[in-house]
């Protein structure tokens, strides 16, 4: 059969306008469905005639999916609430910072306006031999495109990898990790509640998934608890480009003080891995240090041990380092001049 | 024209406002009756043969209308150019579509159908197999002894020299050039064993060479001798507008609806590639969403339209996706190049020796190469120089010129050599270019002809444009703060030169002014987004006096009755076109004060045109334009168009003819003297800063100071200056084409994996000024000014780069911050110097 891309084939489409509709065509349906939010991982796939589903469920018209509500001192943000609408909402400014600098470093623009927050932690890699339509482990193949002598793969995962070494470019999901974030996840069975942590995946879990969302399940909203409301946050987003770009790496901090001593903190780094990471070793090596110049310097190295680079990604190793060390210590002790 | 009313004043050009309000008709909004869509099959693999293809089930999909493939393109044909000389078809050159494919992406055949759905889902029902051929997707890789070729007789262009002119013919006609033809060449052994240290291996006896001067007593006598390496990216041209094309046939005409950069002149494209007289095509392009060089008489792409609405006797429309653009669409030749640069202590380039090796693609010899020591040797002038380079044929997408087309890669692979002499000698760096700069009518380029003699330039004003970007820039301030560290922070400045082509001659003007008083011009120029296709036509507005207010331009259509035009390639058009207008202007006048004399008594000479009037000099008796328009027709003959030049193209002789009788005719051809080749140049200057522990960089500030002679419109020149300087400073950041060697196909193929700089990448601040000295071998004095800002916007960046951080930062660009950290971290650069396309 011969290929062709950039036509997107015919398929049919539902427009549910409430998530008990959403869910019971998802159960009907089961895995020939696809579920598209904002579109922009969607139509990638669609154009390209490589995911192939018979069905679409556009979630667009489900008014419950969107919005932010305050809950016991934390949020609840709706699924497809756009990551414009969450990068603008007062608390998420006041109280979870945080979310608001990961989502506001997303793509571009018009991408944010489009762009939902469910989307962007449930987003596939961008590994582009994957997205190319190779038969790769994770395409149910039996081989890594990206992890042979030749391949190029300045991009791709530096720790954690397993017979496939892409990462997960989500901006928003290391900065949920960090703030304890818990997904709700529904389905025609019921309900169930996974933390952030928990809902990605990597290869060594299930090669072909990037979260834990299995067929006729559906993320509904996202869950900001109180527990890290007005910490001392760090976020850090570093990219070949100044918009429209997916991270190299990323990272997300949460630390509360006790005086100068940290007394309780998150560290979370993404596209470095399949899944975004969280630094257990770095948290409990730094716990009860003061913030300075010694500890982040000892974060860093921490974070790195481990790491094995490929043919063209040793960068993150150094990068991961420092963009750790300033994760504990702070920004470069200048900033840029434009 | 001692008085400018029209040059050198802005003003709102004709095809603004379509544009800002979405009313601009491009060639994918355009309908036809019963229209139906094409959609390619490509190839998936870098080289292969076809060996069996089973179109029935596609043909049997309801609504598939046609199925074009390469047995239904017509052979390559011989031609005859402009001067007579008989240009032999070259057998091995591109193809719309192909059952040997040479590149991933390369077109094999199209479908035709009622939407682009069914022909896309037809496509999937085609069986098609292939036998995989060698492939090889880095020109290193391929001149390796015993290394791949990309085409099966070989990986290069031999252009045999012309032979000696036979005895008593030829009848004054141009010397026939050969046909080229492909050959094989590998590096010895002895040769290659250089390139496991990162150095750019030299081939001894490469295809293309040539000298002057006393290379080695340059280096004897230089206080400093650099012997450098340096690799320049593949770029996609990534014009907005992809090269869509719609197309129909009525009776025996082609309408062919086109993005072009050259209206006129893509009639002769569609001709060639279609195989129908020229008489028979109508080019319709009325605005063109970028060419860079892509685009410059359309694209052979556009034969499939045309062929499959033939056979489909129907018209079709093919859009071209972003993908298929980055196959179909052109892109810069990378070169690698090894300089070895010999310096006097005061920074003059007493010796270099070049050699330059660029990947072609897979099909016709690209200049970019040999352009690398051309442009060189003009720009910094070396006492000695020595070139040699090949152009290897790759099975990567085709290339095509892009701005400053080698010119670009040459600034790329001198700048830096240039910025390391200055730091290892402790001298300024405006002032080691000023040293170099080309002077007046400064010499360039091999010595040619009989007489070895070298070309110059009609005029050269850098150390001017050297001089007002340092002070404009404040050059002294900002070189005292670079290199200081601020945090992680730390800043550099660096300045750059460049050069390239800006002009030709020969080309017609023609306009009526009618006796409504208004006046009418034809312009053949493609309109996009230079502004040339009206800015040219101001000189003939004010040399006749007319305001721009009653000026109607048509462009856009060869239906239209428009004169003989330069393509739109090289920077060619305003220098071409201000001229072709001045001399229709001149035309003009002359019928105007002729018709006056006969009028109203007197000699023609005693009469001047302006204010809409042709009137006698020191007031008196005169007449409107309008009335003179009508006498113009009255009178006949020249006056009217009935009588036309004798030297004009027998294209713009078959639009005058067609426009004779309607007013009086201002035609003429460009015959002014010319002494020397007309070249623009840059001074760029860029301040960036660096994050020493990300790698990454911001652009703080950008100034280029062009030299362009005369400016015509001032906002259309700050817009190509800045412009194109953002077109070269994306490939000192990031934007490049990526490979799998292995594979032999493309992982970076849409916008965001080239990485096109942003807006965000864009220097926080951006100014242009110009030396504003006209040119002295054009009338009106102005050059072009597309190319040359290209060099030096990718190379003002680099330099400052290496003046923040040292000389071991980089080897090759673009520049990003994965090898910045590493180098840094390594103290040298890590990043694998000479691999292709990472």
């Amino acid at each position: 059969m011969a290929v062709i891309h950039d036509v997107m084939p015919a398929f049919e489409l539902f427009q549910p306008a409430s998530i008990s509709d959403a869910l019971t065509l998802l159960n009907r349906h089961g895995s020939n469905a696809w579920v598209m939010a904002g579109g922009l991982d969607s139509f990638d796939w669609l154009k390209d005639r490589i995911k192939r589903p018979s069905v679409v469920i556009d979630l667009s018209q489900v008014q419950a999916l969107r919005g932010i509500k305050e809950q016991n001192g934390g949020l609840e943000i709706g699924a497809a609430t756009t990551l414009t609408e969450v990068a603008r909402h007062l608390v998420v400014r006041d109280k979870f910072r945080l979310l608001m600098e990961a989502a506001e470093l997303v793509a571009s623009p018009q991408i944010r306006h489009q762009g939902t927050i469910g989307g962007n932690v449930s987003q596939d890699t961008r590994c582009w031999y994957y997205r190319s339509g190779w038969t790769c482990y994770r395409a149910g193949g039996n081989i890594c495109y990206a992890d042979t002598p030749t391949a190029i793969n300045r991009e791709h995962a530096i720790l954690d990898a397993d017979r496939c070494v892409a990462v997960n470019p989500s901006d928003t999901a290391p900065a949920l990790v960090a703030l304890d974030a818990q997904m709700v996840i529904r389905s025609a069975r019921g309900e169930r509640i996974v933390n952030a942590e928990d809902y990605f995946i990597g290869p060594a879990v299930d090669i072909t998934r990037m979260t834990v969302l299995a067929p006729g399940e559906l993320l509904t909203a996202i869950r900001i608890p109180s527990t890290w409301a007005g910490a001392q946050f760090y976020f850090e987003k570093v990219r070949d480009r100044n918009v429209w770009d997916f991270p190299l790496l990323n990272v997300a901090s949460a630390i509360k003080y006790s005086g100068q001593t940290i007394e309780r903190i998150h560290l979370v780094i993404n596209a470095a891995a399949a899944r975004p990471l969280r630094l257990h070793a770095v948290e409990a090596a730094v716990v009860g240090k003061p913030r300075n110049e010694q500890t982040a310097d000892l974060a860093g190295r921490i974070a790195v041990q481990g790491a094995q680079p490929l043919r063209h990604n040793g960068y993150k190793i150094p990068l991961m380092r420092n963009v750790v060390k300033r994760a504990i210590r702070g920004g470069g002790g200048g900033t840029w001049t434009s | 024209m001692a008085e400018h009313k029209l040059v050198g004043q802005n003003y709102t050009t004709p095809d603004l406002v379509a544009k800002v309000t979405g009313k601009a008709k491009y060639a994918e909004d355009f309908r036809a009756e019963g229209m139906i869509f094409a959609k390619l099959l490509l190839s998936p693999l870098p080289h292969a043969r076809v060996t069996r293809l089973d179109l029935s089930a596609a043909l049997a999909v309801p609504g598939v209308k046609a199925i074009l493939t390469a047995d239904d393109l017509p052979a390559a044909a011989d031609a005859v150019n402009d001067n007579g000389q008989l240009i032999l078809a070259n057998l091995d050159g591109e193809v719309a579509l192909t059952n040997e494919p040479v590149y991933q992406g390369q077109p094999i055949l199209a479908v035709a159908a009622v939407d682009e759905v069914t022909a896309a889902d037809a496509i999937e029902k085609i069986q098609i197999e292939f036998q995989p051929l060698p492939f090889v997707v880095d020109p290193l890789e391929s001149l390796r002894p015993g290394g791949p070729n990309a085409r099966t007789k070989g990986n290069y262009w031999n252009i045999p020299a012309p032979a000696p002119a036979a005895q008593g013919g030829g009848g004054g006609r141009g010397q026939n050039p050969p046909r080229p033809e492909i050959r094989g060449l590998k590096f010895t052994d002895a040769e290659f064993a250089e390139a496991k240290d990162g150095r750019l291996p030299v081939m001894r006896e490469a295809p293309e060479k040539w000298s002057y001067g006393d290379l080695d007593a340059g280096f004897k006598n230089a206080a400093l001798v650099l012997d450098e390496t340096f690799v320049t990216p593949d770029t996609s041209h990534q014009t907005l507008e992809t090269r869509t094309v719609m197309a129909y046939w009525q009776n025996s005409k082609v309408y062919v609806y086109t993005g072009t950069q050259s209206t006129a002149q893509t009639v002769l494209g569609v001709s060639r590639w279609v195989g129908v007289d020229p008489a028979n095509v109508v080019v319709i392009s009325e605005y063109t969403g970028g060419g860079f060089g892509s685009k410059i008489t359309g694209a052979i792409s556009l034969v499939i339209p045309v062929l499959l609405s033939k056979k489909a006797n129907a018209p079709v429309m093919m859009r071209v996706s972003r993908e298929e653009e980055h196959y179909i669409g052109r892109g810069r030749p990378g070169v690698r190049g090894r300089m070895k640069v010999g310096f006097s202590k005061e920074g003059r380039i007493t010796a270099l020796d070049m050699f330059s090796v660029s990947d072609n693609g897979p099909f016709e010899r690209q200049g970019d190469c040999g352009n690398t020591g051309v442009i060189s040797s003009l720009m910094y002038q070396p006492l000695a120089m020595r070139f040699r380079g090949i152009s290897v044929l790759t099975n990567t997408p085709p290339r095509g010129p892009q701005s400053q087309p080698g010119g670009m890669q040459a600034a790329a692979l001198m700048e830096p050599v240039i910025a390391k002499a200055a730091r290892k000698l402790g001298i300024d760096q405006v002032a080691i270019r000023r040293i170099n700069a080309p002077v007046g009518k400064a010499s360039f380029g091999p010595p040619a002809g009989p007489k070895a003699v070298r070309q110059y330039v009609t005029s050269a004003f850098v150390q001017e444009a050297l001089e007002k970007g340092a002070a404009l820039f404040k050059w002294d301030e900002r070189k005292a703060r670079s290199g200081k560290r601020n945090g992680s922070k730390v800043r550099g400045v660096g300045v750059a030169v460049s050069t390239y082509s800006a002009g030709s001659v020969g080309y017609d003007g023609l306009f009526v002014i009618k006796p409504d008083g208004r006046l009418y011009v034809q312009s053949g120029i493609g309109n996009h987004g230079t502004a040339s296709v009206s800015d040219c036509h101001r000189v003939s507005a004010e040399l006749v006096g007319v305001p721009w207010e009653k000026c109607e331009v048509t462009w856009g259509n060869t239906a239209k009755n428009l004169p003989w035009t330069c393509n739109s390639g090289g920077s060619q058009t305003i220098h071409a076109m201000t001229r072709a207008a001045h001399a229709a202007g001149m035309d003009a006048t002359k019928k105007l004060r002729e018709i006056a004399a006969k009028d109203l008594g007197g000699r023609p000479e005693d009469y001047e045109v302006a204010n809409e009037r042709v009137f006698r000099k020191g007031g008196g008796a005169g007449m409107s334009l309008a009335k003179a328009a009508q006498r113009a027709i009255d009178l006949g003959g020249a006056y009217d168009g009935h009588e036309l030049p004798k030297d004009i193209n027998k294209f713009t002789r078959a639009s005058a003819t067609a426009l004779a009788g309607q007013g009086l005719m201002g035609v003429g051809k460009d015959n002014y003297p010319h002494d020397g080749q007309s070249r623009s140049f840059v001074a760029g200057f860029a301040e960036v800063e660096i994050d020493v522990e990300t790698g990454k960089f911001h652009i703080l500030d950008y100034l280029a100071v062009a030299d362009v002679g005369t400016v015509i419109h001032p906002r259309a020149v700050g817009g190509q200056i800045l412009g194109r300087s953002m077109l070269g400073i994306g490939h000192a950041i990031g934007q490049k084409w990526v490979y799998d060697q292995h594979y032999g196909v493309a992982l970076a193929k849409r916008f965001h994996h080239n990485r096109p700089p942003t807006i965000l990448d864009a220097p926080a601040r951006m100014q242009w000024a110009t030396v504003d000295l006209p040119d002295p071998e054009t009338p009106v004095g102005a050059r072009g000014i597309g190319e040359p800002p290209v060099g030096a916007g990718c190379c003002a960046v680099l330099n400052a780069i290496s003046d923040a951080l040292g000389d071991d930062v980089f080897r090759r660009a673009p520049v990003t911050l994965d090898m910045i950290l590493t180098a840094l971290e390594a103290g040298r650069p890590t990043t694998e110097p000479l691999t292709a396309h990472i």
